[in-house]
């Protein structure tokens, strides 16, 4: 019952073979003769551990697209999203970030990844010279360090010096109200727990100068128990805890702390608690944690704000998260630049970009602006606030003050060598 | 930064009430460790595979208790449909897919379950999402720790020390004891005899395999309201056990069982005076008995 082939290649393969070839070929010619509309590429993680982080980005960006499409688009151009995965590794991304530029015609990169990725995206717009926004990586270097400038970048993101001025700025005002001196630490052992620990511990203690850190606990990432360091903070008996565990790692100490009563023993103090991804998950969350806002609702108190985050959960059925304000802002710094420019063209996008200040629903007042000398975001709604088990979670968040940021930033990047 | 603080450690070993809260935190972690290496152990010595899938079961359990507990609010029937669930779940896998591979290659065994390990965390991504999950703790155990001799112990760590210490002994008396019990034994030993005997080995496999499943299962549903639930959970937990059976002897429950209850104490004393190095020391752990007793704390020696 077999059939015979003959080897080699038919008449017929070949024939479609050189038809399908002509038609690659033919294709960009096509796409650019007709090319109404505008490609806009996006690397980003949608698969692994941490796929929530591509997820609420693309659903953000895609809420804002389609209202700037449903406006007339950009210039007149309708967007159309080119996002692919990068499963969170550095090389891929870049990769991916390259391919979208050349072979799928896109004009414009928002960056979604995760800090690693971002420095390798950074790269590839060095060398294409097409406009990029990154809009997840918090690291502080990517735009306060002078040799990572280039007029084609910029970053729409929270960053993590700004959060750590403000953090401890807060935590230093508790201290001292209620005596905490001496302090414990726990967070995750890789180069954001590391990074964003030390920064905040050196701005408390220069903001409460007699504070003591007496125990610090370094637990690996994705760790799946966390009693050993629980009962070793137990023993040390600190009057305060701070953490800058996320996600599931932090849900899960949560609840392993949570059994030997920590949370009525010291006041603790955990910067991404406020994140809804982490506020939905906890079944039994304590009252009165300090944490950082990542994305409430709530705060800034403005209609817009809450407004926006009905409307994604109305999309999406789930609140969003930090990212997707992140992106959404770009978007919106996007349509407001070409707007301006009355361009699409990246140079003289970006050109309108620097420095500019839009309206924006996650402004601390109402705007958020581009900062000119270093092309990143500042003026967003930043603050820490104490949680309650049901919504809205964090019913007053304490904004921090963008004046006193300025100027411990401006020291920071001096005492790094940035200017 | 402290990388060795032995006056922690010395200090604490001083006090009853550091003693009393560090131990029953390393119970804690070796029991849980224990129900997982166990059923590892005991597959590997009647059934001579290696299952690298066996970190799913305990995945499984867990997603299965949180499900149960999410739909009836009992905690009982919590842990029962993780234990009963996974246990149907290792008897499917094995009759349909393992039992394929005993005495093959063992690169093809590992390919297999390696495999298992990738489709079993996308079908936990499909039905329950790729977002991490947390069961919540019972209200029956949402009280104040207990204190004993000024340490902390919390109720559902006493609760969860009892049953996996309850599940133990039923094993090794059953193993030791029980007719069941000596035909596990004789299939590990001589499976062509136990077959020509007229014995049904492809029962005893499937039974030894869902028994195993069981168990991590068990320690899913027990861990799932203190830990969170993630697709690819059972990955760590995995690993730490076949340190576990690796120290206490590959097919060897009693050796499982020190060898867990080891590595949590090394884990909950080791933070206190080398913070910088407890995973060191557990591996560290593992090269001396490697080195001393190549076959483990209480492995036989293979001819």
């Amino acid at each position: 019952m077999k059939k015979t082939r003959k080897p080699g290649i038919s008449r017929r393969a070949t024939l479609a073979l050189m038809g399908a070839g002509a038609a690659t070929l033919a294709a960009p010619w096509v796409a650019r003769a007709q090319a109404k509309t505008i490609k806009i590429g996006m690397p980003t993680i949608l698969s692994g551990r941490v796929a929530q982080l591509g997820t609420s980005s693309r659903n953000a960006v895609m809420l804002e697209v389609e209202k700037v499409n449903a406006a007339g688009g950009l210039a007149g151009r309708q967007i159309e999203m080119v996002i692919r995965d990068s499963k969170g590794q550095p090389q891929e991304a870049a990769r991916i970030a390259r391919e979208l530029v050349n072979t799928d015609g896109c004009e414009m990169l928002l960056d979604g990844e995760a800090s690693s990725g971002s420095f390798a995206v950074h790269e590839v717009a060095r060398d294409l010279g097409v406009l990029c926004i990154h809009t997840c990586s918090e690291a502080s270097s990517l735009t306060a360090d002078p040799k990572q400038h280039i007029p084609n970048a910029f970053r729409c993101v929270r960053q993590g010096i700004h959060d750590s001025i403000v953090g401890a700025g807060y935590a230093a005002g508790i201290a001292k109200a209620k005596g905490l001196k001496k302090w414990a630490t726990c967070s995750p052992d890789y180069a954001y727990g590391r990074d964003t620990t030390g920064e905040f511990v050196l701005y408390l203690k220069k903001f409460a100068p007699d504070v003591e850190i007496i125990s610090e606990s370094w637990p690996k990432l994705f760790q799946p128990d966390y009693t050993e360091v629980v009962t070793k903070i137990l023993q040390a008996k600190p009057q305060a805890l701070y953490s800058c565990l996320w996600g599931g790692d932090l849900t899960s100490y949560i609840d392993q702390a949570n059994i030997y009563a920590l949370f009525t023993q010291m006041e603790v103090f955990a910067v991404n608690m406020a994140d809804y991804t982490a506020l939905t998950v906890v079944k039994n969350l304590p009252k009165g944690i300090h944490s950082g806002d990542r994305y409430i609702k709530t705060f800034p108190a403005t209609p817009e704000n809450a407004a926006w985050g009905d409307a994604y959960k109305a999309k999406y059925n789930e609140y969003p998260t930090n990212w997707s304000w992140q992106n959404a802002t770009a978007v919106m710094f996007l349509n407001e630049a070409v707007k301006k420019a009355n361009s699409t063209d990246g140079k003289k996008v970006a050109e309108v970009l620097t420095g500019l200040t839009i309206k924006c629903p996650f402004g601390a007042d109402g705007t958020v602006t581009m900062r000119a000398d270093d092309h990143t975001l500042v003026g967003y709604a930043i603050g820490w606030g104490t949680t309650i088990p049901k919504e809205p979670y964090v019913p007053d968040v304490k904004a921090g003050d963008w004046k006193t940021i300025f100027e411990l930033e401006a020291e920071w990047k001096k005492s790094k060598g940035y200017t | 930064m402290i990388p060795v603080d032995l006056d922690a450690l010395a200090s604490c070993l001083a006090s009853p009430a550091c003693l009393v809260t560090q131990t029953t935190s390393g119970l804690i972690i070796g029991m849980l460790l224990f129900l997982v290496a166990v059923g590892l152990t005991l597959i590997f010595g009647v059934l001579k595979v290696v299952n690298f899938s066996h970190g799913a079961f305990y995945m499984f359990g867990a997603y299965f208790a949180m499900t149960a507990y999410q739909l009836t609010g009992s905690f009982a029937l919590a842990i029962l449909s993780g234990a009963v669930g996974t246990a149907i779940l290792g008897l499917i896998f094995e009759r349909v897919f393992m039992s394929r591979v005993y005495g093959r290659d063992v690169l093809m065994q590992l390919l297999v379950c390696y495999a298992f390990v990738l489709i079993f965390d996308d079908v936990v991504r499909m039905i329950w999402g790729p977002e991490f999950r947390s069961m919540g703790m019972p209200a029956a155990f949402q009280v104040p720790p207990l204190f004993i001799a000024g340490g902390v112990v919390p109720p559902y760590y006493l609760l969860l020390i009892g049953v996996a210490l309850a599940a133990a002994v039923v094993l090794g008396l059953g193993l030791a004891r029980s007719r069941i019990g000596k035909v596990i034994r004789a299939a590990a030993h001589n499976p062509g005899m136990v077959s020509a005997l007229g014995i049904n080995t492809g029962l005893i496999y499937g039974g030894v395999f869902a028994l195993g499943g069981m168990l991590a299962g068990l320690a899913g549903a027990l861990a799932a309201p203190v830990r969170s639930l993630t697709p690819g959970m059972g990955f760590s937990v995995l690993i730490e056990s076949f340190i576990v059976t690796v120290i206490g002897g590959m097919g060897s429950i009693l050796g499982a069982l020190i060898g867990a209850l080891l590595i949590g104490l090394i884990r909950s004393f080791g933070s206190l005076g080398f913070p910088l190095f407890t995973e060191g020391l557990m591996y560290l752990f593992m090269v001396i008995v490697l080195v001393s007793r190549p076959t483990g704390l209480f492995g036989k020696e293979v001819a």
